[in-house]
């Protein structure tokens, strides 16, 4: 299991600082996911992990990459505009489906159309 | 010494991520409702393909990456669809 | 040259998309090639409206203020989520809203949903009103100041 990349210090610093940042920063994002209380409410916190979550670990990936191969590898900026495009539609299409439905069932303190 | 210190943090970031995943998935099992489980569904996803990326570092290996896309894609496409058949009970109209 | 590449930036980031995920070798530039110019005319048949953009500072600015806003606000969510402060309270903010032009509407949705703490909820498009969530609201016409001043007058800056 202990297994890593042989990489200089200065790159190992960055790969290790953003990896757990980002993971740390997906944890709190799942935790709200719990610990808040209505639906509305619990929509906000999903989008921690994959702005900022999403943003750091791919930086430790481009970091050890690019360090590994010796040239650039920036393939990993893919993901990150595919992620924050994707996030905000699946959200708001989601949050407006619960809305939708509050609304029929007349349930919720949601605001009239 | 560093690649030791390197492989813990990437270590660390996985149970984390794992973690993070039980969250997710408390969410998608206590529900209350079909929304809450939807979008625990989604942040389910996100967090394996972030775990994913990590195990991309740890190997050094580029396959983890195309996996993770993979996942990104196809959970944007599955809570798309799920979103949809909450509003209108149908997914293609 | 419009009627060979009708959608100039939907080719340009298809061959990048390509090119990215191939490598770089002439075979793979030369078949990113053709596949862009290819793809991008299945828009043809779907004839969207033409965007009117205006090139200028407001289009680095924009990027700019975005990623810093998604950054405070990643940290005040963080803060709320871990400390739970108890005079916090959530709820919906009506926004009327100027912009006319799908496409910045759909920008701007996009940047309100990213950002942390606010979710897009409702275009009502004949009234111009839009209909917001927001995790922390202390008070409403902070937000309606802060989004109509931010993010709407660089929009407009852009798209109009």
């Amino acid at each position: 299991m202990i297994q890593a990349p042989d990489l200089p210090l200065w790159a190992t610093l960055i790969v290790g600082v953003f990896v757990l940042l980002g993971a740390l920063i997906t944890l709190i994002g799942t935790i709200g996911l719990i610990r808040l209380g209505s639906f509305y409410e619990r929509v906000h916190p999903p989008t921690l992990g994959p702005t900022l979550g999403t943003l750091c670990i791919l930086v430790a990936s481009i970091t050890c990459f690019s360090v590994l191969q010796s040239r650039p590898v920036v393939h990993e900026i893919l993901i990150a505009i595919f992620v924050t495009l994707t996030t905000p539609v699946t959200l708001m299409l989601l949050a407006r489906a619960a809305l939708y439905r509050d609304r029929r069932a007349g349930t919720g303190d949601v605001p009239k159309d | 010494m560093s690649m030791l210190i390197l492989a813990l943090a990437i270590t660390m970031a996985q149970i984390i991520l794992g973690l993070a995943m039980g969250c997710a998935a408390f969410r998608v099992l206590r529900g209350p409702r079909a929304q809450d489980r939807v979008l625990g569904l989604d942040a389910l996803y996100l967090a394996g393909m972030l775990l994913l990326l990590t195990y991309g570092i740890q190997t050094g290996r580029t396959l983890f990456f195309e996996a993770a896309l993979v996942i990104a894609l196809l959970g944007f496409a599955g809570t798309v669809a799920l979103a949809k058949f909450l509003m209108r009970g149908e997914v293609i109209e | 040259m419009k009627r060979i590449v009708p959608f100039p930036l939907l080719a340009v980031a298809l061959f990048g998309m390509w090119v990215l995920l191939t490598g770089f070798s002439p075979g793979h530039v030369l078949l990113g090639t053709v596949i862009a110019v290819l793809l991008s005319r299945v828009m043809l048949p779907l004839a969207p409206e033409q965007p009117r953009i205006r090139f200028g500072t407001a289009m680095l600015k924009l990027p700019v203020t975005v990623f810093a806003d998604i950054v405070r606000s990643n940290i005040a969510v963080a803060r709320i989520i871990l400390f739970r402060p108890p005079e916090r309270k959530s709820g919906f903010v009506r926004l009327p809203i100027e912009l006319d032009s799908p496409y910045a509407l759909a920008m701007l949705a996009i940047i309100i949903t990213a950002t942390p703490g606010t979710l897009w909820l409702q275009h009502d498009a004949h009234n111009k009103i839009i209909l917001i969530h927001v995790l922390d609201l202390v008070d409403e016409a902070e937000w309606i100041d802060l989004i109509k001043n931010r993010y709407e007058k660089l929009l407009m800056e852009i798209f109009e």
